[in-house]
């Protein structure tokens, strides 16, 4: 994924138009483009091209539904780790190398590893941070959610 | 929230994205030898129990500008925690909002919420404005900052049960 920005020339209104009206949602119904294209002045041909181009550009993560990964079965949690600075690196190595490990970040605190477990069974989530704490020797702290707000992010185009 | 193996094969077909024609849904369905109301009845169905949280657009918000985030972490009074949370999370520079249990004495942080800005100040303010909303039930907070990404794999969606 880009992570730096993009050139704000390349967006015209009808793009940034498309990207504020569309993060909030796209119907599920026959003609989905059409419809949505209709509520923005569009053609559905020229939306579809035009979300073509910006997922080609990086303009755009993903495009479709967006599930609850726990819905579906899985579970994750949160993890810290107080690395020392010398051993950081061959840390990263052991606990990188761990398939449970979906991401990982370098942050900058005492805690200086945090990264997500992603399990297929509760049960996968304590068997990994054990056998994380066994090859590291260091202590992981889980931090599971226990409850999950409603977002209510939009990034203004 | 039950899913059984046709939304398994739904969820399968679409996690990398809907396809971008007339009719995205139809074409998913002739992929699964599923009919296209079917498609769009079950994720309807999907999207009522919350299995999938929306069908939309994700911005890249690095590209449009917002390059600078933080881990903002608060430690809220458990009573008010519920109440709280649910305002950061409303925030529109709020990109993910939860309360996690502590870790005592190292971590006394209850509330995590990502924020999101242009540049690191900006971060800092949107700090500040949260810290003023939780007012005097905030009893101590602290935002950490990445450093570096270590590993970032995509979530394995293996369709099956």
């Amino acid at each position: 994924m880009r992570r730096t920005p993009l050139d704000p020339e390349m967006l015209d209104r009808t793009d940034r138009a498309i990207l504020n009206a569309l993060q909030d949602g796209f119907p599920i119904s026959p003609h989905p483009f059409a419809d949505a294209a209709a509520a923005l002045g569009l053609t559905e041909s020229d939306l579809i091209a035009r979300i073509e181009r910006l997922r080609e550009i990086g303009v755009v993560t993903r495009f479709g539904p967006f599930f609850d990964a726990e819905a579906m079965g899985g579970a994750f949690c949160l993890c810290a780790m107080e690395v020392p600075q010398d051993r950081f690196e061959d840390t990263v190595t052991l606990v990188n190398a761990m398939p449970e490990v979906a991401h990982n970040y370098e942050r900058a605190h005492q805690l200086n590893m945090w990264f997500v477990l992603a399990c297929e069974k509760p049960e996968g989530i304590s068997k990994a941070a054990a056998r994380i704490e066994r090859e590291t020797g260091l202590k992981v702290l889980l931090f599971p959610k226990l409850k999950e707000f409603f977002i209510g992010f939009r990034v203004a185009a | 929230m039950t899913i059984d193996a046709t939304d398994r094969k739904i969820i399968a077909a679409t996690s990398g994205g809907l396809p971008l024609t007339p009719s995205p849904y139809g074409e998913v369905a002739g992929w699964l030898g599923l009919t296209e109301a079917e498609v769009m009845r079950r994720m309807q169905r999907m999207q009522v129990t919350g299995v999938i949280r929306r069908v939309a657009l994700a911005p890249n918000h690095y590209a449009l500008g917002l390059v600078a985030n933080g881990m903002s972490v608060w430690d809220v009074a458990d009573d008010q925690a519920e109440t709280l949370g649910a305002k950061v999370g409303a925030l529109e520079f709020v990109s993910h909002c939860y309360l996690r249990p502590r870790a005592l004495p190292a971590w006394p942080y209850n509330l995590f919420a990502m924020l999101h800005g242009h540049d690191r100040a900006e971060v800092e303010a949107k700090r500040s404005d949260v810290l003023r909303l939780l007012g005097d039930a905030c009893h101590g907070h602290d935002i950490l900052y990445s450093t570096r990404i270590l590993k970032k794999t995509g979530l394995r969606l293996t369709g099956e049960g």
